[in-house]
């Protein structure tokens, strides 16, 4: 009697952790994969429900959108080099378990200094100077924008999260209030092409595409970031203040120092990103530079598990999303906003696929051991 | 004069009111869910689709009916989304920062998607309106204008500004006063403390999620029907879900202090339209300021440190009893 009781108790389902005995990486690849098919089955009903149009069809046209043309394409690329430059920005301090939310504004004000520089130096200085004076303005903005969080952080342990999210909101008005001062024309409130006719400050087009440059930058910052992060001394040192600030304590790493010198490589890269996107794109800056993807950045990077090269394909997916669903609103005269559902629908699936890769699932199988 | 600001500021208020009443009765179970925005989204545009299909239903709406069916659609809109979050988070123990982000961006999608092309789908097109639901939203109490500036300013908003304040007050009862209330903030200091006294971790971090979710979404709602009349524009409500947020610290965590908070958040917000001859770069500068005074706010209760300040302690962290 006493020995029914004990199994009436027992859970019917145990979960473990897989530690050690991690599942394979075939596997695992495997379980993420499924979820990405599961998501597009699900956008796919919802896709039918709402233009009744055969579902094949609305994702060729996604692919259309995103690779049709040889203009396309390179949008594309440029999209994908953008987004995957702020996750790389934002994975150090992620990896360190900072989680600093904030690289919209640390972007920002990186395209600021860029677009600060156009304005005032852009068409007297010389390209040889003006360049890496451009460069190192920007990241020293973001360096500043993400120091500071970071300062308070380390010396009385406040919020990140919710400090770096603030800023960026700061980081807007900011832009708004020297836009009144750029403004092109008068009482536009808008700053327009800055250097329309000069192109002064505009990153050069190499072998005819203008994008070129822009794209060789970041696909050399994600092979950077990916040996810093893994063989570095300073990646080893972020990674163990992540698994766990006692430890790293103990073996004696200045975990405070870690921080502050993390976060200022990551705002610096966000200040790269920022001047990329000014300097190397849209020769102009608004509130909606960054449009986002400070954000998007962050669930980027997270998907791949801070993996710089795997970022490149994470990032490859939900720029794919969005460009393909900006599509498919055009073709069925929907709402842009249907690329943001499509990208909620699949992240959740994703999100929720890496618990059957990081835990097990152990059912119960009690029914022989009762009746013995 | 002074009536019509403070009015004003009340009605700016009201959403980030019951954004952050939503967001601290989840931050108390540990759950920093980053989702209020996309939450309040929601909330928001289900209420106007069950207004704008029960508007086309029926002949002549009726006054019950237009209340009940968009609060209904509303809380059951918000209560989901809470709920897919509650659900990654809680039981799949995602990260929360990352599902919060994106039940944002799921949510702000779903809110301009179906505000913006609804009538495309159903019907012949053109902006979705629903006037009609949204003035007897509207209805203040009949006495008002009897009172003057007292009137003005206390009596004459819609009953959803009033469910605010009251809401506020009773969340600052319950985690207060009741033992409901001190489990609740147990799980969110130190969920393994609580479960080892017999508290359901499980049960009061869904519980919370979620009617934090439906809370945060009558602002939404309140934004839609009573701030704007009825007629939903794409980004309307602009970055007020991240102002919640903001109130949350703004008020340390408690709701009744969040009442006085957000009429002053409110006051912030349009302050600028009321003094003369400001130029568009001060404009820019009195945006920033709820956003400064946060930080400001943040960082004082972080080096002051004092005890009953603080956020809660397992703010952010997932809990996993066999984790240890």
């Amino acid at each position: 009697m006493q020995n029914n009781d004990k199994h009436l108790h027992e859970p019917r389902i145990q979960i473990t952790k897989r530690g050690r005995e991690a599942m394979p990486w075939y596997k695992a690849w495997g379980v993420r994969a499924a979820a990405i098919v599961l998501a597009l089955i699900v956008c796919a009903v919802i896709i039918v429900f709402l233009t009744g149009y055969n579902p094949i069809r609305v994702y060729s046209e996604m692919l259309k959108g995103t690779f049709g043309s040889s203009r396309k394409i390179w949008n594309t690329l440029q999209k994908l080099a953008m987004l995957l430059c702020i996750s790389l920005a934002v994975t150090p301090a992620f990896k360190m378990k900072f989680w600093n939310i904030g690289a919209e504004g640390q972007t920002l004000v990186g395209g600021l200094a860029a677009a600060a520089c156009m304005i005032y130096f852009g068409e007297t200085v010389p390209g040889i100077i003006l360049f890496p004076l451009m460069a190192a303005s920007c990241m020293l903005a973001g360096m500043i924008w993400g120091i500071i969080p970071a300062y308070f952080k380390a010396k009385f342990n406040t919020n990140e999260t919710l400090f770096t999210l603030m800023m960026n909101y700061v980081a807007m008005q900011i832009v708004s209030f020297c836009i009144v001062f750029w403004e092109n024309p008068k009482d536009s409130n808008t700053v327009g092409v800055i250097n329309r006719m000069t192109e002064g400050g505009w990153l050069p087009t190499i072998f005819g595409q203008k994008y070129l440059l822009n794209i060789l930058i970041v696909a050399v910052l994600t092979v950077a970031m990916y040996i810093y992060l893994r063989y570095s001394k300073q990646g080893y040192e972020i990674s163990v203040v992540g698994e766990s600030e006692n430890t790293a304590r103990y073996v004696g790493i200045n975990v405070k120092k870690v921080i502050l010198r993390t976060m200022a490589l990551s705002g610096a890269l966000c200040g790269i990103a920022g001047f990329l996107l000014v300097s190397g794109t849209d020769h102009t800056i608004n509130t909606n530079t960054v449009g986002g993807m400070g954000f998007t950045a962050i669930m980027v990077s997270w998907l791949a598990k801070f993996n710089p090269i795997v970022m490149a394909l994470t990032s490859f997916l939900i720029v794919f999303l969005e460009r393909g669903a900006g599509e498919i609103a055009t073709t069925f005269q929907l709402n842009e906003s249907v690329s943001d559902i499509l990208t909620g629908i699949i992240l959740f699936f994703i999100i929720g696929s890496e618990f059957f890769v990081q835990y097990k699932i152990n059912f119960r199988k009690g029914h022989k051991e009762e009746k013995v | 004069m002074i009536a019509t600001v403070i009015n004003k500021a009340i009605a700016q208020g009201i959403p980030l009111l019951f954004g952050s009443t939503g967001e601290i009765i989840t931050e108390k179970s540990g759950n920093l869910n980053l989702g209020i925005p996309g939450i309040m989204y929601m909330g928001g545009s289900c209420g106007v689709i069950g207004a704008y299909l029960y508007e086309q239903a029926v002949e002549t709406p009726q006054a019950f009916w237009c209340i009940v069916i968009p609060l209904l659609a509303s809380l059951i809109g918000s209560t989901l989304a809470a709920l897919i979050y509650s659900f990654l988070t809680i039981t799949l123990r995602a990260n929360q920062n990352v599902t919060g982000l994106a039940l944002t961006t799921f949510g702000v999608g779903f809110g301009d998607f179906f505000g913006g092309s609804m009538t495309k789908i159903f019907a012949d097109g053109g902006n979705l309106s629903v006037k009609t639901t949204a003035d007897y939203f509207k209805t203040t109490l009949p006495f008002a204008d009897n009172f003057g500036a007292f009137g003005e300013i206390f009596l004459s908003h819609g009953f959803l500004a009033y469910a605010a304040v009251i809401i506020a007050l009773l969340a600052s009862w319950f985690l207060n006063h009741t033992r409901a209330g001190l489990h609740l903030r147990s799980v969110g200091e130190n969920p393994a403390t609580a479960d080892a006294a017999g508290i359901n971790v499980t049960k009061y971090k869904y519980l919370a999620t979620c009617i934090g979710g439906a809370i945060a979404g009558l602002g939404g709602l309140y934004f839609i029907m009573d701030y704007t009349g009825g007629s939903w524009t794409s980004g309307g409500f602009g970055d007020r879900g991240w102002l919640a947020i903001a109130l949350v610290i703004f008020a340390l965590w408690k709701p009744n202090v969040g009442i006085l908070g957000s009429f002053v958040f409110g006051g912030l917000y349009i302050a600028y339209s009321y003094i003369s001859g400001l130029s568009r770069s001060a404009v820019a500068i009195f945006n920033m300021l709820p956003y400064v005074v946060t930080i400001i706010v943040l960082i004082f209760t972080s080096v002051r440190s004092k005890k009953e300040n603080q956020p809660p302690q397992s703010l952010g962290l997932p809990y996993f009893r066999e984790e240890r």
